[in-house]
């Protein structure tokens, strides 16, 4: 039997307790993962400032841990769908953060070319779109092909708070729960819809949501990768082996702004979110290996950006 | 023989194309048997093919999207949605998935995914179970637009439809289902028909050059031959109808071969005025046909109107045969 959903009072055994839990030490190759997602998204907004980028990216500063913690977990033949806040999704399925930038800045070796830009990504079962909910039902017609096809592989959908206001995301809730369908929908709920708190857009919760659906939940605030991938692990292989859809809902931070320069929050709330980044409160537990990782990263992240920026622009012929 | 009926015949196309393809699957609300469609058209499918065919909730949207996930996934994919009204309820998915997915990653990606609208008015169902909306949907890169009609075998054109690897929509006009199918090149006692390139061309079986040329898609069938007939016996105009089964992309090259040297030429179509499919082909035709046309081609569509349901107030707004015969007259007389 799968667990049904929890009330809103309930939370995760991970955050119980006292005071916030301290850091195991992570890996070099989750922390590394990490820190590039960090150090990419910052030369994001760096280049931006410098005229390279244009258009429009939003960065998953504060929420890095989430899609490290998960993938893992996640087969080569499990289809993720990723949506506007995805860079860090991608970089943690792929190692390959040079494709990735050639892609937003339309440069040779681009994912898709240069012309589906930051929201819209394809390589392999990794797909990505730009409007809000859209992927859910589209993830749900991916699960009931492998339901049919491939047993035990699933449709891993992220979403953000802000999602759930589209009414699609719950007519495809309604069907993967009906026909029982092996359907993992992530949310990153960072508090905020580009400049809207959650609070003051999202009626209930995300749990409660998931409870009328019959959907099985699970939330999490811990930003711990080793104790949230050991717990996430039989979420995940419920939805695979259960066939079922499950819900787990991320309790996270977004350090930068929604796009580039729109961040509305006060000085205060700020503090706040810069006081929760997972970072942070690593780099003081384990300063050793942070810095060490930290550097690293961000020498790799420059070069990448210099090499990636040297590359000629990408052609392509609308026909 | 008897020819089928027109949803006999795309019932027809239905199970043949689900014997030969078994990725083949269909979704939409009510399409199971024993109900088998609001018009009957996935009849027996359930029955034959039970893991294929599924009844959805009324959830227009998602069932667009579902459909779009299974053609993601390598499999062929049918949605039907009850009647076209609804295809807004679908519109996101349709016009910024589905279709922007075949190109937007940067490289061809086929879709295997027809989306099936019964469509159209003149059946009493008023304002929002009547209308035809192929106009909405016209322009959108990666997304066909295709009519079910009399003339085209659907068995035919749901292969090409799929086989083209773009998403597509298929409106079934919901007049045609219970008319009989055109074989043999036979319309009536007057007219026959061929296929050219995919377009139909109705004309006299003697023929003679016409004095104007009238391009359609499938519901429109029945009521401009009857406005042929009027039009030939008691205003001796000739006329002749070409009736396409590809909306959109407007296939160009077949009309202009087969429009030739006709100096008038006028579009007909149920949609209401503004922003018409007939527009587009008005826009794709003239830069061709500009030298040799005597008036612009006239554009012949239902009113600028919400659709009433009673009998008699829908069919001020629809076209119908009369009106298609008054436009004529007044575009070969001045």
């Amino acid at each position: 039997m799968i667990n049904h959903a929890r009330s809103r009072n309930t939370t995760a055994v991970l955050d119980e307790g006292a005071g916030p839990p301290s850091r195991s030490r992570l890996s070099d190759a989750d922390l590394s993962a990490m820190l590039l997602i960090r150090h990419f998204e910052k030369s994001l907004l760096k280049l931006f400032e410098q005229g390279f980028l244009h258009g429009t990216t939003h960065t998953c500063l504060g929420q890095e841990y989430v899609p490290v913690a998960l993938t893992p977990l996640l087969r080569d033949d499990d289809h993720i769908f990723s949506n506007h806040r995805g860079h860090g999704h991608y970089l943690a399925r792929y190692a390959d953060p040079e494709g990735l930038l050639a892609e937003l800045l339309g440069r040779a070796g681009a994912v898709c070319g240069g012309v589906g830009g930051s929201q819209h990504l394809l390589r392999e079962r990794f797909l990505s779109t730009g409007v809000q909910g859209q992927s859910l039902p589209v993830a749900t017609g991916v699960a009931l092909h492998l339901k049919r096809s491939t047993p035990g592989a699933l449709a891993c959908v992220y979403t953000g708070d802000g999602t759930w206001g589209e009414g699609v995301v719950y007519e495809a809730l309604n069907i993967a729960a009906r026909w029982e369908l092996p359907l993992l929908v992530v949310t990153e709920n960072n508090g905020i819809a580009q400049s809207t708190p959650t609070a003051q857009q999202m009626a209930g919760d995300i749990g409660g949501r998931a409870a009328a659906f019959g959907i099985a939940y699970e939330r999490f605030t811990d930003t711990d990768v080793n104790r949230l991938r050991a717990a996430l692990r039989p979420l995940v292989e419920q939805v695979r082996h259960a066939s079922r859809p499950f819900v787990v809902e991320f309790v996270t931070h977004r350090l930068g702004p929604h796009s580039k320069g729109d961040d509305s929050r006060s000085p205060a709330e700020l503090r706040a979110v810069r006081a929760a980044d997972w970072a942070a409160g690593y780099a003081a537990g384990h300063p050793e290996q942070f810095d060490r990782i930290d550097a690293e990263q961000s020498r790799r992240v420059e070069r990448i950006v210099a090499e990636v920026l040297a590359r000629p622009l990408t052609a392509w012929s609308p026909r | 023989m008897t020819a089928p009926r027109v949803a006999g015949d795309l019932n027809t196309a239905l199970h043949r194309l689900f014997a030969e393809d078994e990725r083949a699957m269909l979704l939409g609300e009510d399409v199971c048997d024993p109900y088998g469609g609001a018009f009957k058209v996935t009849r027996g499918l359930s029955t034959r093919y039970p893991h294929r065919v599924r009844n959805t909730p009324i959830s227009e949207g998602a069932l667009v999207g579902v459909a779009s996930g299974l053609a993601l996934a390598g499999d062929t994919a049918i949605a039907e949605i009850m009647f076209a009204d609804f295809v807004t309820l679908a519109f996101d998915q349709l016009v910024n998935f589905a279709s922007k997915s075949t190109a937007m990653y940067g490289r061809r990606l086929p879709l295997r995914l027809v989306v099936r609208c019964p469509t159209g008015g003149n059946r009493g169902y008023g304002p929002t179970h009547s209308q035809t909306p192929q106009k909405h949907l016209v322009g959108v890169p990666g997304l066909a637009l295709y009519e079910v009609s009399p003339l085209h075998d659907n068995h035919t054109l749901l292969t090409r439809m799929l086989d083209d690897g773009v998403p597509a929509v298929l409106f079934e006009g919901k007049v045609l289902y219970g008319e009989r199918m055109f074989t043999g090149g036979m319309v009536d006692d007057l007219f026959g028909y061929e296929l050219t390139d995919g377009v139909a061309r109705i004309r006299l079986h003697d023929p003679v050059p016409p004095d104007c040329v009238l391009i359609t898609s499938g519901a429109l069938v029945h009521r401009a031959v009857e406005a042929l007939r009027e039009l030939l016996l008691h205003d001796e105009i000739v006329a002749e109808l070409l009736v396409v089964s590809r909306l959109y992309p407007v296939d160009r090259a077949p009309l202009l071969s087969l429009t030739g040297p006709a100096r008038r030429v006028a579009v007909i179509e149920e949609s209401t005025a503004g922003g018409t499919w007939g527009a587009e082909v008005a826009a794709a035709l003239h830069p061709s046909l500009w030298g040799t046309l005597a008036a612009p081609i006239r554009l012949i569509h239902s009113l600028d109107s919400i659709i009433p349901a009673a009998a008699h107030l829908e069919r001020q707004v629809l076209v119908q045969s009369g009106t298609i015969r008054h436009a004529v007259k007044e575009l070969v007389n001045g």
